[in-house]
């Protein structure tokens, strides 16, 4: 069930460094949703205060509200856990278990949440798959390790691997930067699919990527080096590639950035 | 990821051949230093094949003259005409206590290498790795004096319980109910700390070497902390745990002084391990050389090259082991 993120007013830290300053925005489920801006602005912190990775990381800390639905992600007794099991997420490299096969590395998220019936099992490991036009690839050996896939067929299943698990939301933290251009095609094409089912957030250096799979665009952008990043606007994707409301969004899309 | 670039397997030597093949400028920096680099290489081999025939040649001697059969005699009677040894107690006693050692030894540290570097305050790694580094440094002749007039006292009572509860198991059966527990079990325990420090340090090291790529993926997928470390951690650290281990094994197997001040040795091979007395190679060896005759010390030598032997299949079982699962090892992520 895709859902929408409300965030309200959130800043996050690491130790006493402030990286990113009292941001909000609605994010609409059954959408993508990119966010942009230059290095160290704070996007890839920002997107993993949704879903409390963030405070991972030693000394991470984060301040404000992140509501899925109605449900706030930080409020007290809420388990970090559990909001991980539903707001998945995809890394910037391809990362699936190394000492597991095809099939367990699908199966991983499932068997954390106590699936274990092989049928079961069988069909959403399909399922999945096939949802991340994986499956003819990989059919005839999901017995064999991760690990020997090509890079685009990896972040593939790391996502057949996010979607198994049917999350509310799906993060994405520059997945394709790793790959090759047919591989990125692959994943962008995939990213129109998947947001029929889910609410995506994806996070991205590459402008036409932003402008050719989603539908709202939000661009951050720090001070100074060491000032902490800051949400400038967000707007339909169309909107801010043509017409932004902000100079600065102008300068940074038509190349005038620094 | 620059750490899994580092555990990749090297790329495949260039061969000596198209190195040497190109004719250009020799320079004198270069030629010294790839002698001096080959001369090691050949030193090491050299010195390998010197150990190798010393011991055979020796051994092969004290072997054609015992009159009992070398593998299967309990006793240890080199100096005396006719001479008759064997390695049974020997062997096991090695074996047991080793293996009593690892049993002990493994659990705790990878439990201690997680501690440090998954549960641990950041304050509290740096004094608890010195203080294992400490336990590293404390002479093995030391252990034995601590183990024979601490250990071995204050074990008594566990022996007793294990006696008396455990004891229709046989192996924890004791035959003569509260005699001191100068035996393989205490030898055991003993080896075990002594192998702690160095099973403890390659793990962690191993540990930190997890890429945080891996630990992400399982994190975001809404694992706990012990799931995480089931999924991603342990995995990917195995075959290094198992290398840790074998360390610590090679320590434990070839351990002297200690097992020679808690062990009262005998001639005796039984399975009750709560029962003083057994032997160890290292142990039986240390404590014969000083009145051995020439063919007491061959005798000694020869056992010594059935330690080198049961070091060697120990390593190489390990590299089966690690090598039976390579592609699933995580080095090649």
């Amino acid at each position: 069930m895709a859902k929408r993120i409300d965030v309200s007013g959130l800043s996050a830290y690491y130790g006493s460094h402030k990286a990113i300053d009292d941001i909000s925005m609605t994010v609409e489920p059954r959408s993508v949703t990119a966010f942009i801006g230059p290095s160290g602005c704070g996007k890839s912190t920002f997107l993993r205060t949704l879903n409390r990775m963030h405070e991972v990381t030693p000394g991470g800390r984060v301040e404000g509200k992140v509501l899925l639905d109605d449900e706030d992600l930080y409020g007290s007794g809420v388990d970090p856990v559990a909001v991980r099991r539903t707001v998945g997420m995809v890394f910037q490299r391809p990362n699936p278990f190394p000492t597991m096969s095809i099939f367990d590395n699908v199966a991983a998220g499932l068997r954390l949440n106590g699936t274990h019936k092989k049928s079961q099992l069988n069909d959403i490991v399909e399922q999945s798959l096939k949802g991340a036009n994986l499956w003819n690839e990989v059919k005839d050996r999901l017995n064999k390790p991760g690990s020997g896939l090509s890079g685009g067929q990896q972040q593939r299943l790391c996502i057949a691997r996010a979607i198994a698990v049917e999350p509310d939301v799906l993060l994405m933290d520059e997945p394709c930067s790793a790959l090759d251009p047919i591989s990125t095609l692959a994943i962008e094409d995939l990213i129109g699919e998947l947001k029929e089912r889910f609410t995506i957030v994806i996070v991205t250096h590459n402008m036409q990527q932003a402008a050719r799979v989603s539908d709202r665009t939000a661009f951050f952008n720090l001070a100074a080096v060491g000032q902490p990043g800051k949400l400038i606007e967000i707007d339909e994707t169309e909107r801010i590639f043509s017409n932004p409301s902000v100079q600065a969004t102008e300068d940074y899309i038509s190349g005038r950035f620094g | 990821m620059e750490i899994t670039k580092e555990t990749a397997p090297p790329p495949p030597a260039v061969p000596a051949a198209a190195a040497h093949g190109r004719r250009g400028v020799t320079r004198p920096g270069d030629r010294i230093f790839s002698g001096l680099s080959r001369g090691s290489g050949i030193l090491l081999l050299v010195l390998m094949a010197a150990i190798a025939v010393f011991l055979t040649v020796r051994a092969a001697n004290a072997i054609s003259q015992d009159h009992g059969n070398f593998l299967t005699t309990f006793e240890w009677d080199a100096n005396t005409t006719p001479p008759v040894f064997g390695i049974a107690v020997l062997l096991y006693g090695t074996l047991v206590s080793s293996v009593i050692a690892m049993a002990i030894a493994v659990p705790i540290a990878v439990g201690i290498a997680l501690f440090m570097t998954h549960y641990a305050p950041r304050r509290l790694g740096g004094p608890l790795a010195y203080v294992i580094d400490l336990l590293a440094a404390v002479p093995s002749i030391v252990y034995g004096l601590w183990g024979a007039l601490f250990l071995v006292p204050h074990l008594q009572g566990l022996t007793s319980w294990l006696d008396q509860y455990l004891g229709w198991t046989v192996i924890f059966d004791q035959s003569n109910p509260g005699t001191a527990p100068r035996n393989l079990f205490t030898a055991g325990i003993l080896l075990a700390i002594m192998i702690l420090p160095i099973i403890t340090n390659v793990s962690r090291e191993v540990i930190r070497q997890v890429p945080a790529a891996h630990e992400e993926a399982a994190l975001a997928l809404g694992a706990t902390r012990w799931e995480t470390i089931r999924m991603s951690v342990l995995p990917f650290a195995r075959s290094g745990i198992i290398s840790a281990s074998m360390l610590g094994l090679g320590r434990a197997l070839g351990e002297t002084m200690a097992v020679v001040t808690v062990l009262s040795s005998s001639d005796k091979l039984t399975a009750h391990i709560l029962d003083p007395g057994g032997g160890t190679f290292a142990a039986n060896i240390a404590s014969h050389f000083g009145e051995a005759t020439s063919l007491g010390r061959d005798a000694l030598i020869a056992s010594g090259l059935v330690l080198f032997v049961i070091t060697l299949l120990v390593n190489g079982a390990a590299r089966v082991i690690i090598a039976r699962r390579k592609e699933y090892s995580g080095a090649n992520a």
